[in-house]
Parts: structure tokens; sequence; C-alpha cells
């Protein structure tokens, strides 16, 4: 709960200056170095910039390669920042040193994609929850209180942290991550495609958890993922993402009913619908879209059709 | 939308499982009985060398010319060597040399190595590359002539010796950390802690130390036995010290008598036989029980839930169509497929029905431990030997495959029943052309020559909408990318004109744009070919696309089968409600920061991207967050 003390009842900004959204990127650039002598570095950022309100969801939405993932890392000062910022409550956060980026440890947290790897399976999940206490400085029995807590909140039996994570299926290994990422009360949570690796029914009770502990604690998301109807679902605004840039964004309703850019439009349109008659319809519709663009000025080349060693 | 809690938020584990495994290395360590015997040994080799002095009231040094070869006898129970000196002194003392000897390499060894290789396999950069660099050094120099150099130039001193031998073996130590580390380095657990804040030590004491110490164990284990080895080898060749004794130079002076008292080899070298094959079989058993963790900590394979006995009621399944065979493709009646396991028969397949008609496609859906990939697999005949497989009916085309024998059967696999798997990548051989393992299952299903193998292929692969066909036959599989080999697959697939087509998740592994391709692709081959098919998956979506009918399963039985209308339009299954309701695509899109409807355009406004901020909206949403935070939990 820090920051939160120092008199925003009314509004009024900290500081003299215009205050701005909780998280900030500005022209971020990312690149990583290439193998071999003296080949450029490979840039998977071309400058983005994004802007996350407290309690506020960004989806972020790409395919595979567009530098979604990356984002989120850049973030969490987990990728190389070329050039560019980010900031988190007004303070410029990329490029801090280890110390600093630690102090942040308790306002940006992270939800991974993978449940199975993002939990350590030699730990129990009472030492994975207290963990980030316990260097935080809390005492252990305040620790052990708290860790009761945020089972509870994430809907697993109190007897929870007395077991290995493997004992878990994957949808309660990713309520175990979340509670994690609760832990010391973030204000931002970098959500790295946390439904993906699950079972249909299970993403919807994960993703109504989410938003249930957003209304709940007012905690700001960044929600990655490719699914489009995973982000209309979480989102209040979505960003999309293709090949490093962010090609649109909008608050979900329109971008993921009504997209403006042809690329958002034919990512909307290939998602299948659970329906036999719309999907018949919405298959139409994207060869209709198909149709216009190759019969343009065609620069829209499909990324699949390249035949090159880009996905390696 | 409001969804049945069910067994994911109650966390139904058995508890047995929790103690099971956490108990530990030591205790199933101590269940092996090789372990015991080899634990046995070495502690009363060792006790035995701590204590000679309690045991023995002889000098292992002072020779006496009267003992020289002395038979066993009360003063000297295994009799006296060459120069008189009493043997089980010897043995006794001797150990002590060997084993401190040893144990003094791997120390040194593990100091070096553990530490370098902890920072070299974390931080990596420069440090990572230098000491690599010095470790392939000292690999490439042969020990042996190394330890005779250093012996030569600072006397004969054999724990010297053993301490540069150390320093010779920390490579291996250095290369097997370094390697652990970076492999755990790139979990994400440890991303995530970083995250928590952790500091770099703290990291690799809680999260990466833990990891690397179980092959450091082992590998010190075996490093112990390679230890008494060398050393008794030096010692042997006469180079140790002259005073001290060990075993190896009792096997010198044996090797002097062979010929008159040959028995004098048996003790220094049943001492070393056993006590290096106990360090050898020791480090097996804590590999082995290391790997039971290993093994257990992995996720559970797709399909392996065990199914609770009775816990829930199931409704019968709905099969809403009459079950009309005649013009069936495929028939399969009460298919059961089971694994034995440690807790007795796992059943993940039971009584699984379903038909498919010429130029049909059958949704087969279900969540993960459904069984559905499992019920394609055994229509295949490709589940592992392992799989106890049963059918009442199993018929294609009217002749039942479940009584065929292999041979029978590959004349029906890949040719007139065909695959498409999930992950296109895994599925081409990565050392073979493309056109190679097109070209392959032609001429030996339809017997073409190389020649109208070659032309045949092209037109496939120009037919599943590759613009460059010469080029692609030419390409091996690194070179495409994921959705082309999905489609050079599908060209595989149907190349020998195949009735049924099986494919199991095609496109799950695709990105969305590309899976709407592969999908019109299917489709329109499928209705070309008039072929049958099977699609397995996850996806209701992918159902509405392509299928004609659907059948749904749950924890190995089908629960529902319906014309994919129907289905959509009124599931009558519980669990088919439960899923369908479970899609997110007509769900309500949420507004933008639903707190507060009054603020929403602002709040949009000042969360637009950075640079179009307006001060106005600012207010808003920091007032929100205030709102939103002080009903927090803390």
């Amino acid at each position: 709960m820090t920051g939160t003390s120092n008199g925003t009842m009314n509004g009024t900004p900290r500081k003299e200056r215009p205050a701005e959204p909780l998280l900030v990127a500005e022209d971020l650039v990312v690149e990583y170095p290439s193998k071999g002598w003296r080949k450029p570095p490979f840039r998977v950022l071309k400058g983005v910039s994004i802007s996350i309100g407290a309690g506020e969801t960004l989806g972020l939405v790409g395919e595979s390669g567009s530098g979604k993932t990356t984002l989120g890392r850049a973030v969490l000062g987990l990728a190389p920042i070329a050039s560019g910022t980010v900031r988190f409550d007004g303070k410029v956060i990329s490029g801090l040193g280890a110390k600093e980026r630690r102090a942040l440890s308790s306002d940006i947290q992270v939800v991974f994609q993978d449940p199975y790897t993002s939990l350590n399976p030699a730990m129990t999940v009472n030492d994975i929850l207290s963990e980030p206490l316990r260097v935080a400085g809390t005492p252990r029995a305040e620790a052990e209180k708290r860790v009761r807590d945020l089972l509870d909140h994430v809907r697993l039996p109190a007897d929870a942290g007395e077991r290995l994570p493997r004992e878990f299926s994957g949808g309660q290994r990713q309520r175990i991550a979340i509670a994690r990422a609760l832990s010391r009360d973030p204000r931002v949570i970098v959500c790295d495609e946390p439904v993906s690796a699950l079972d249909l029914s299970t993403q919807a009770r994960v993703l109504d958890l989410f938003v249930e502990i957003q209304e709940r604690t007012g905690v700001a998301y960044l929600f990655v993922t490719h699914d489009l109807s995973v982000v209309r679902h979480i989102s209040h605004r979505v960003a999309v993402m293709r090949g490093g840039e962010i090609i649109e964004t909008g608050d979900a309703a329109t971008v993921t009913t009504a997209p403006q850019h042809p690329y958002t439009q034919r990512l909307l349109l290939a998602a299948p619908v659970p329906d036999p008659q719309r999907q018949a319809e919405r298959r139409a519709e994207r060869r209709r879209l198909a149709a216009v663009l190759a019969a343009g000025t065609s620069t829209e080349v499909p990324t699949n059709a390249s035949m090159s060693g880009d996905r390696a | 939308m409001k969804l049945p809690d069910s067994d994911d938020t109650t966390g139904a584990v058995a508890p047995a499982v929790a103690a099971q495994g956490r108990a530990g290395i030591l205790r199933r360590l101590l269940r092996n009985p090789v372990a015991v015997t080899c634990l046995v040994l070495l502690a009363l080799i060792s006790l035995a060398s701590l204590f000679a002095p309690l045991l023995t009231s002889q000098d292992p040094a002072r020779s006496s010319l009267t003992d020289s070869l002395a038979p066993m006898s009360g003063k000297h129970p295994l009799g006296g060597d060459g120069v008189g000196r009493d043997v089980l002194a010897r043995l006794l003392y001797g150990g002590r040399t060997s084993l401190l000897g040893a144990l003094l390499a791997v120390a040194v060894a593990v100091v070096i190595g553990v530490p370098a290789g902890l920072v070299a396999g974390y931080y990596r950069k420069w440090f990572d590359a230098v000491s690599s660099w010095v470790s392939n050094l000292l690999m490439a120099v042969p020990a042996i002539i190394v330890l005779l150099v250093v012996m030569s130039a600072v006397g004969q001193n054999t724990y010297l010796a053993m301490a540069v031998f150390g320093v010779l073996m920390s490579p291996g130590v250095f290369r097997l950390i370094r390697a652990s580390v970076i492999s755990v380095r790139e979990e994400l657990y440890v991303d995530a802690a970083r995250v928590s804040g952790l500091t770099d030590a703290r990291i690799i004491r809680r999260h990466i130390l833990p990891v690397v110490q179980a092959p450091t164990i082992i590998q010190a284990a075996q490093m112990l036995g390679l230890g008494i080895v060398i050393q008794s080898g030096l010692e042997f060749l006469g180079l140790g010290s002259a005073t001290q004794a060990s075993w190896g130079s009792m096997l010198n002076d044996a090797f002097g008598n062979i010929y008159t008292k040959p028995e004098l080899m048996v003790w220094p070298g049943l001492a070393l036989a056993v006590t290096v094959a106990a360090f050898g079989l020791l480090g097996n058993a804590l590999r082995d029980a290391l790997d039971g963790t290993a093994v257990t900590g992995r996720k559970p394979s797709r399909g392996a839930t065990t199914r609770k006995p009775g816990a829930e009621k199931k409704a019968p399944p709905v099969i809403s169509e009459a079950q009309d065979t005649d013009d069936a493709l495929l028939v399969l009646e009460g298919l059961t497929v089971s694994y034995p396991t440690a807790q007795g028969e796992k059943t993940v397949v039971d009584g699984v029905c379903l038909t498919v008609r010429r130029g049909e496609v059958l949704g087969l859906v279900g969540e993960s431990g459904s069984g559905k990939s499992q019920t394609a697999f055994a229509i295949l005949g490709l589940l592992p030997r392992e799989a106890q497989v049963a059918t009442t009916r199993l018929e294609f085309d009217g002749t039942e495959l479940g009584r065929l024998g292999r041979a029978a059967m590959n004349r029906y696999r890949g040719h007139r029943i065909a695959y498409v798997p999930q992950e296109p990548m895994s599925n081409l051989d990565p050392s073979f052309r493309i056109g190679a393992q097109l070209v392959e299952p032609v001429r030996r299903h339809l017997g073409l020559s190389a020649a109208e193998a070659r032309t045949k292929t092209l037109g496939l692969l120009e037919r599943v909408g590759i613009s460059d066909p010469e080029r692609v036959f030419r390409a091996y599989p690194h070179q495409i990318s994921g959705g082309m080999a999905q489609r050079v697959l599908i060209a595989g697939a149907v190349s020998c004109e195949p009735d049924l087509l099986i494919a199991d998740e095609p496109t799950t592994a695709l990105d969305v744009t590309v899976q709407a391709e592969v999908l019109d692709l299917m489709r329109s081959l499928q209705s070309e070919r008039n072929m049958g098919v099977i699609l397995v998956t996850h996806d209701f979506g992918v159902v509405a696309d392509l299928c004609d009918r659907v059948t749904v399963m749950q924890t190995g039985a089908v629960v529902e089968s319906a014309p994919v209308d129907q289905l959509f339009a009124d599931p009558q299954h519980p669990y088919t409600r439960m899923l369908l309701a479970s899609t997110l695509e007509d769900a309500e899109p949420r507004s933008a920061l639903s707190l507060s409807r009054t603020v929403s355009a602002s709040a949009a406004g000042a969360v637009g991207i950075a640079g179009t901020t307006d001060p106005a909206g600012v207010t808003n949403s920091a007032g929100i967050t205030n709102t939103g935070r002080q009903e927090g939990p803390a």
C-alpha cells in the first residue's frame, strides 16, 4: 500500500508537474545481441509506448514474435532496454541498478504463463508464498498469517501451504502464482499469458479471479495474451502489437469488436467463434477482407508465407 | 458469468503423496539394499582406518627381517610382507592414506569447481568465457603426466599429488555445475524470484544450489573412487611417500613377491576393489534416488488423470442421432485404454464409442485428461507398448483393425488412415530435407517411381498453398515456419489419398491467423477428396468452423454426441453446457475502468498513449485508485 497515503484523496497530483498514469513506457526499444560477429543486434521492440492507470487492465495482444512478452519483461526489468524509458509512479525505473530495482519488487509483480515452471518444484507452497515477504523483512509469524490470507484470497484450501507445487492442477498452480504476486500488495502485475496453458473451464475461473482481485485491491494489470476473447473479458483497454510495434490501441469494446487497423481486423476474423452459423459468416467476412487486401496495394504480406528462419 | 466451482478450487489431492518424495532422498536411499550395503562397507572401512591404533598394536612402518613373508599368526594376523612389516597394520593405516588422499582431491575439485561453475553459469559474460577456456585447457592436459612431473619436482608427497589431481578434476565439476545452473536459470521461477526482489546471493542459495547439490554429490562419489584408484596407481609406481603405508605401496611390495607369496596381493587388492566399487555403486544409487524426485516433479503426461471412482455421479451420455452404422467409414465401440501404475491400473479411456461416416468431419472435444488424444492414437494403433487396449469393435471400411498384425496395420496407416499431429516441427525429421520425407511414403504406399513421386509431391505442396514448392521441397524443416510445416504435414497426410484423416489438435500450436488458413485448407481438402476426418481439439471455435458432428469427452468417457448445429444450439449434457458457458467469445467486453461509470470517458483519455494525457482525467483515475485500494485486504 505504498504511495497511496500522500494525499490523493481529492485527486491532487503529489508533485507540481502534471501527474501521469501509474506505469508509462515511452519509445521503448529492446535489443538482444545477435549470434555471430559484428552482426547488428536483434531489435525486438521498436519504440513502443504504453501507459496503464491505477486499477486498470491494459490487454496486450499479438501473435508469436510480436514482442508482447518482451514488453512485459522490459517493464519487469528482465529485458535489456536499449533506449526509451519506463516510468512507474512518476519515477524512471528503466536502467536502475540491482538494488533500486529490488526496492520496486513490492510494487511491480508478475504472473507467468507456464504454471509448471514458474513455481520451484522443491519448495512447499508456504515457502514459495512467504519468500517475497521474508525478503521484505516481514517477521515469520506475520508472514505465516499473510500466507493463509493469500491462500484464502485465491480460494485454495488452507492446508495447501504444506504441499509441493506438483500436487496441484494447472489452474491451482496458477492460483499459487497469483497469490505470490499479490503477497506484497503490488500496484501493477504483469500477467504473461497466465491462462494460455489452462483448460477452457479453468481458464474462465482464473480470469474471474483476476477481475475479482482487481476490483478488491485496485491493482493494475498489464495483461499479455494472444487470445482476443481473453483480452476482451479482462481488459479495460487493449493494445495490439505486431512486429515489435503497437499498431492499434483503444478501449476493449472498440478494439475487440470494431477494430480499425486491417491487421487487427484480420486477427479478429481469424479467431473462430463457437457457433457454426456465426463462424460461417465470420469466415466469409475474413475471405472478403483477404480478397480486398490482395487486390489492393498488396503491401500486406502475410508473415507466415515468408520462407525464413525467423521463428527459430 | 458464474461457473460451478469444480475440483480446480477444492484442491483434491491425496495428502499421502505430499509426505512421500519430500521426506527424502535419504529414506529412498536407505530403501535400496545396494546403497545400504555400500554405506555399511564404506563406514566399516573408514572406521577401521580411523581407529587403526586400537585394532592393531603393530607399527605399519616397522620392518623386521625375521618376519619377512611371515605366515598368518597371532602376532601377524595377516602375516608379514616382503620386508617383514605387519600386513594388517599396513592395510588399516593404508586406508587412511587412500581415503584421505581421495577426499582431499575431491574437496579441492569441489571447492574450485562449484563456486566457479555457479558464478560462470549465473552471471555468464566474461567470467564464463575465461573460466570455460581455462577448464577446457585443464581437461586437455594429460593428468598422469602432470602428476609425475609435480612429484618429481616437489618430492614424493602423496597429499600434494592428490591436491594437484583435485585441480585437474575440477573442470569436470565446473562443467557439470555450470550446465545445471544455466538450465535452472532459464526457469521461470528464477525470474519470479528476481521480480520478488531477492538478491542474487539469495537466489543462488535458495533456488539454484538445491538443484546443483544432487549432481555434485553424485559426481563426488564417483570422483572419490577415481581418486583412490589414481592415488594407488601412483603409490604402486613407487611415487608415494616411502614412510607412509598405503594400499598402492602394499600392492607394489606384493608385486615384488608375487611368485613367493601371491596371497599378499589379495588384501590390498580386495580393499581397493571393495572401496572403489562401493563408491561407484553408491553414486549410482544416489542418482536413482534423486531421479525419483525428478520424475515425480515433472508435469503429468496428458491424459493421465486418475479417476476418482464414484466421486461424481455422471449423467449418462447423450447420443442424439440414430446409431446407423451402415455407411460408416469407421466404427469404434467399447474402446478401453488403461496403463499399469504403482497404484494399480489406471483407466484413461473407458468404453468410448464413435462413428465416422465417409466425407464427415467428427470433432472429438474435451479438456486435458479427457482421453481424446488417447482415443485417436488407439485408432491409429500408436499407443505406447505398456498401454492395455481393448475394443469390442474397431471396424474401418468393413475391416476389423483390432485383430490386424503390425505389418497389416502398416498398410492402412499412412495410406488409408492418415495423421496430422499437434506439433508440426517435432514431427519432421530435422536431418532430412522435406522433399525426401514426403516422397518416401508415396513411393512405398503407391509404388510410384522416384520421378513420379517427386512430381506428385510438388503438386501436393502447391495444393496446400505453398507458393514456392521447389524451394520448400529442397529445404530442411528448420528453414520453414511453423505454419508452413503444418501445411507440409497435411500435404504428407493426404499424399496417399486416405479415406480417414485423424488430426490431433492440428492448429493448437499455431498463431490464430495461421490457424484460420490451415483450417481453410483442411476444409477444402476434405470436401475435395471426400475424406472422413476425426478432429481432436479443445477449441469449440475450431469445432464450429470445421465439424459436422461432435463427440464430447470427459475423463475418458463420451458424455455427448450430436450434429454440430444441435450441440451448439441445444447442448444436453451438463458438462457440455459448462464447457460452452466457459467460452469467452460472447462475454461482455469490460468497459473502461468499471469502478466508476461517470469517469470512464475521461479516465480512458488519461490512460491513453503517453503524451496524450490530459490532467483532468488523471484526477479521476487517481481518485479511483484510492477508493479501490482502501478496500484492499491488508
